[in-house]
């Protein structure tokens, strides 16, 4: 799930207020923002691109590579099943609380149609340089640069720290993946180390990942097979179980789902696990010297 | 949001399984009463917690005298983070055999999974390591119910055999319950079979998604409060997350993963953190109230502001708590650190109304902010 310059974006919601304003920020970074959706008001051109009542009339018009949802989280279901419908290959849902069997419903249509789909509760997918879908501060050069280094995150605020860490560390990014923070998601992490690993410009990965959950304990399992070194920050440490902290999935009862789980899990496999983000930077270039990353 | 054991009794019972005769009780003398109408029963502390069983929280009572006794015993008393209101007084049931039944969201499918084993009564992460091999899963497209074939096929594989068809038909009356209540968990441990043959749900955990709340607002009416503090409570009303912690160091931050972190970072430097609260999300214009909220906190010597904007803009959020603490005056040292959407706007703010310069990594604020408090590195 890397987002490329080329890939034509459709935004649904468009005439919201945070899309306009992100829409925007995207146009200006050079995305290709090419329609949007907003059933009550098609026909009209909102931040330079037309409006449609729906995906399904948007893509009998312009051809669609990527759909990104500003919609609020009753309408994510009726929206992506729009979107897979009209066969977007790839969709990207930024809502926070979409109700989980909403989510499955989703993800379940989409794979039967061979969409992917990142989120919900994601802060989007950034590739310096090219494109940025979603609303990660992509357009500030202290935080995104061209580079090498891989990153996926479960966290928006705590990917935009890792990709502030990489570039005081003279590096920069190949391709950023918001998963998202909900318990149930399209792209979970083992996928996007997959993405990564495939991508030819990844040379390293940082994982940041969160209590809840296993997809790092089922992430670790795949390091073995990866060639390419990872470097992982796991947020939660200090928190008490049976309390959900912030994000839907960031919740842990007993062992399972808890900050040592995790770590065991990450370090076992030969991921560098960290305990402040700020390490991120000295770690990446300890690597570069013994493994060449640029 | 966690169903209370009899109001998720109630709705396996509209759904067509069988429950135990009931009655709660908010008083010894309401437990009596319900003791001399039922005959034999157990008195069940109603509260959302695992474990309840080894607690205390359930025990039975042969007489009307037993479960005025038991129920007051229990009443006011607090299990878990949880105080005890009321009572499930229910008639004892002669049981066969107990199974264990449970649908749930299962993330790495994704799909609705179905989960069958003949150790009921007990744990089921306990089966999951005495006997895994009794265990029998099933994972169901959420775009469809499980059907009565699939059902009976899964019963197959147990060693259930005399009531095989019943048991199917309890698991296919669960899913489409779970599937309209939005839940997250539907378990009943155990599923009993009685003497005569029926089949019986002992124990029922419900949770619904809370994001499914305001399209199941009967269920969010009989969903059991959280347990908050009253701090807590009123950073919920406020639309803010918010969890008291014991330590010392207040943490104001964006996003979920962020604000965690700051407290990871906190523990790891020597300190201890006071609390997670975080203003990202739709809450990035509640500066101000979640500065008031940070600083009602007892025992506070120092506050850490940590912001890296990605959705949330630094600048609204700086621009709230500014002039939030212009106006409150407060005389708790805070130590900031500043990034991301907005941030050079955030920092000239932050400049010119408190004289304030963010630090340049969360570390070095948090290291200040130790020093302020007398501890952590020198």
């Amino acid at each position: 799930m890397i987002v490329r310059g080329h890939e034509r974006v459709l935004v649904q919601g468009i005439t919201g207020r945070q899309a306009t304003y992100w829409t925007a920020r995207m146009q200006d970074y050079g995305t290709r923002v090419v329609a949007g959706v907003s059933p009550r008001k098609a026909g009209i051109t909102h931040c330079g691109v037309p409006v449609f009542g729906s995906v399904r009339e948007a893509a009998e018009h312009v051809p669609l590579d990527v759909s990104v949802l500003f919609v609020p989280p009753l309408s994510v279901k009726p929206a992506a099943l729009d979107s897979v419908a009209a066969g977007v290959p790839k969709l990207v849902i930024l809502t926070e609380h979409v109700p989980v069997r909403d989510t499955m419903h989703v993800i379940a249509a989409a794979r039967k149609a061979g969409t992917e789909v990142v989120g919900p509760n994601t802060a989007g997918l950034v590739t310096p340089g090219e494109s940025s879908v979603g609303f990660m501060p992509a357009f500030d050069p202290s935080i995104f640069r061209p580079g090498r280094v891989g990153v996926v995150s479960r966290s928006g605020s705590l990917g935009t720290l890792a990709c502030l860490n990489i570039v005081r560390a003279g590096l920069g990014q190949s391709a950023f993946i918001g998963i998202g923070g909900d318990p149930v998601l399209g792209t979970r992490t083992r996928a996007a180390l997959e993405v990564l690993e495939r991508d030819k410009r990844t040379e390293a990965v940082v994982l940041i990942g969160e209590i809840g959950g296993d997809m790092e304990e089922d992430a670790a399992g795949y390091l073995p097979q990866m060639s390419k070194p990872v470097v992982a920050f796991v947020a939660g440490r200090a928190s008490p179980p049976d309390r959900r902290m912030g994000h839907a999935g960031a919740i842990f009862q007993g062992d399972r789902g808890s900050y040592s789980s995790k770590r065991q899990a990450l370090e076992g496999a030969g991921a560098v696990v960290l305990d402040t983000p700020s390490s991120i930077g000295p770690a990446l270039l300890a690597m570069e010297k013994s493994d060449g990353i640029r | 949001m966690n169903i209370p054991e009899h109001a998720a009794k109630a709705l396996l019972e509209d759904a067509g399984i069988p429950v135990p005769a009931g009655i709660v009780a908010d008083s010894p003398q309401g437990a009596a009463r319900a003791a001399a109408r039922l005959g034999p029963v157990m008195v069940k502390a109603q509260i959302p917690a695992g474990g309840r069983g080894k607690s205390g929280g359930v025990q039975p009572a042969s007489t009307p005298a037993e479960a005025h006794a038991v129920a007051r015993s229990l009443l006011g008393s607090r299990i878990s983070r949880h105080r005890v209101t009321g009572v499930l007084v229910e008639e004892r049931v002669p049981v066969a055999q107990e199974l264990y039944a449970a649908v749930l969201n299962h993330p790495a499918g994704p799909a609705r999974r179905v989960v069958l084993s003949e150790r009921g009564g007990v744990d089921i992460e306990e089966t999951a390591r005495t006997d895994p091999g009794s265990i029998r899963t099933l994972d169901i497209d959420p775009r469809t119910g499980l059907r009565p074939e699939a059902a009976r096929r899964l019963v197959a594989r147990t060693g259930v055999d005399a009531v095989a068809p019943a048991v199917a038909d309890v698991l296919v009356r669960m899913d489409r319950l779970h599937r309209d209540s939005d839940a997250q968990l539907l378990e009943i441990n155990p599923l009993a079979i009685t003497d005569a043959g029926d089949m019986v749900a002992l124990d029922c955990k419900l949770v619904i998604d809370a994001a499914a709340a305001a399209r199941r607002p009967s269920l969010a009416a009989v969903a059991a409060p959280e347990p908050l503090t009253e701090l807590e409570q009123a950073a919920r009303d406020l639309g803010l997350q918010f969890v008291e912690l014991d330590g010392e160091v207040g943490v104001l931050a964006n996003g979920a993963g962020l604000t965690m972190t700051t407290m990871d970072v906190i523990v790891h430097l020597g300190g201890r953190p006071a609390n997670f609260l975080e203003i990202g999300g739709d809450a990035y214009t509640k500066a101000r109230p979640a500065l008031e909220i940070v600083l009602a906190q007892r025992g506070l010597r120092s506050l850490v502001v940590n912001f890296c904007g990605a959705f949330a803009r630094t600048d609204v959020m700086v621009d709230g708590l500014t002039e939030a603490w212009l106006e409150l005056q407060p005389d708790v040292p805070a130590f900031f650190t500043i990034d991301g959407t907005g941030a050079a706007e955030a920092r000239r703010m932050l400049e010119e109304r408190l004289g304030l310069e963010p630090y340049p990594t969360m570390d070095q604020a948090i290291t200040a902010a130790l020093r302020a408090d007398g501890r952590g590195a020198p």
